[in-house]
C-alpha cells in the first residue's frame, strides 16, 4: 500500500551526527493520498499562523514535489511542530534541510 | 437507515444532508439520517480503541464526588501510571493503520524516532481519543442536526481525518481512489467501505469550507 511510510521511496535528509553543526533544523511535512488539500492549507493557517497564499504555497508543494519544508529552527521546536502535525494527522519529520 | 417518507418536509432534509456541514450564524452545522451517524459512530468508536485501547470510545467518568469510579477511600487514580510514567514505547506500531496514525518523526534515524515517540505517543494517543470523544459526545446516536462550536468542529476535523487515514490504509487508498470507485467491479468487497470513505471526504471538505 502506497500509504505506509516505510514504503514511499523519496530521497530523505539525514538526522545523523555527521551533519555540520550549524545546519538548521527544518520540519518537513510528505505527500499523502488521503489529506485534503484544503485541511492541509487550514492546518498550514492554523499551526504556524502563515497567511493563506503561503500555506497554499507549502500545500501545493506538498502534492506536487512530494515534500515541504515547513518551519525550520531548534531541534525541539521543530520535533514540537512535528508533534502538533502529527496530532491533525499530517505526516511530518524532523530533519535537516540540504 | 431513516426513510424520508415518514418526514413531512422530506425534500428539505434531503437537501440538508445533502450539503454536508455549513456555516451558521450560531457555528457550523449539518444534519446526518440515523444511518450516517450510526456508521460514523461505528468507525470513530473504532478508531478510538485502536489508539485508546478498549473503553478508550466511553465517555470519561464523571468527576464529581460520589461518583461511580471515583477513588473515594485513598485509592490511587487509575491513570497515575500514566502520569508518573517518564514515557512510551520507542518503537513503531506493527499495525499499518496505527502506524499511520502514529507515524515515525525521523525517516533514517531509529533512535532519534524511538526518542522522540518515548515523549510524544501517549499524548499524541490521547489527543486523538478526545477528538474521537467529541465527536461521540456531539453526534446524536439517531442521527439529526449537529451544530459544533469553534473547538468541537476542530475536533470534528482530526477525528474525521483520523479515520480517513484508518480507512485509508484498509482499503489501500490513492490520489485516483475517486477514479477506482467508478471502475470497481459490483461485488467488490471493497465497493460500501469505498462510498464510506467517498462520504467522509465530502464530510470533511464541507467541514474545513464551513471554518475558513
Amino acid at each position: 500500500m502506497s500509504v505506509a511510510p516505510a514504503e514511499v521511496e523519496v530521497e530523505r535528509p539525514e538526522a545523523g551526527e555527521d551533519v555540520v553543526p550549524d545546519t538548521p533544523w527544518v520540519t518537513i511535512v510528505w505527500n499523502d493520498p488521503v489529506n485534503l488539500m484544503t485541511y492541509v492549507t487550514y492546518v498550514f493557517q492554523k499551526v504556524f499562523g502563515y497567511a493563506k497564499p503561503r500555506a497554499e504555497k507549502l500545500m501545493l508543494d506538498v502534492h506536487h514535489k512530494g515534500r515541504a519544508v515547513v518551519s525550520s529552527g531548534t531541534r525541539e521546536s521543530m520535533e514540537r511542530d512535528a508533534e502538533i502535525l502529527h496530532g491533525y494527522g499530517l505526516w511530518a519529520t524532523v530533519g535537516h534541510d540540504r | 437507515m431513516s426513510d424520508p417518507g415518514e418526514y413531512d418536509d422530506a425534500p428539505e432534509i434531503a437537501e440538508e444532508i445533502m450539503a454536508g456541514f455549513r456555516r451558521t450564524t450560531r457555528g457550523v452545522s449539518a444534519r446526518f439520517t440515523s444511518g450516517q451517524a450510526g456508521i460514523l459512530r461505528n468507525l470513530v468508536a473504532q478508531v478510538a480503541e485502536l489508539v485508546g485501547g478498549p473503553g478508550a470510545a466511553e465517555p470519561p467518568p464523571a468527576g464529581g464526588p460520589g461518583e461511580a469510579g471515583e477513588a473515594a477511600d485513598g485509592d490511587l487514580p487509575v491513570d497515575l501510571a500514566e502520569i508518573l510514567a517518564t514515557g512510551g514505547p520507542a518503537a513503531p506500531p506493527e499495525d499499518p493503520v496505527l502506524a499511520r496514525l502514529l507515524p515515525d518523526a525521523y525517516g533514517d534515524d531509529p533512535e532519534a524516532a524511538g526518542e522522540f515517540r518515548r515523549y510524544t505517543e501517549q499524548g499524541l494517543r490521547s489527543g486523538k481519543v478526545a477528538a474521537a470523544q467529541t465527536v461521540l459526545a456531539t453526534l446524536p446516536s439517531d442521527g439529526g442536526r449537529v451544530r459544533l462550536s469553534a473547538g468541537d468542529a476542530e475536533a470534528w476535523l482530526r477525528s474525521l481525518n483520523d479515520v480517513r487515514l484508518a480507512l485509508g490504509v484498509v482499503l489501500g487508498i490513492t490520489e485516483d481512489y475517486e477514479r477506482e470507485l467508478s471502475e470497481l467491479d459490483t461485488g467488490d468487497p471493497r465497493e460500501a467501505y469505498l462510498h464510506v470513505y467517498d462520504w467522509l471526504t465530502f464530510l470533511q471538505e464541507t467541514l474545513v469550507r464551513a471554518l475558513r
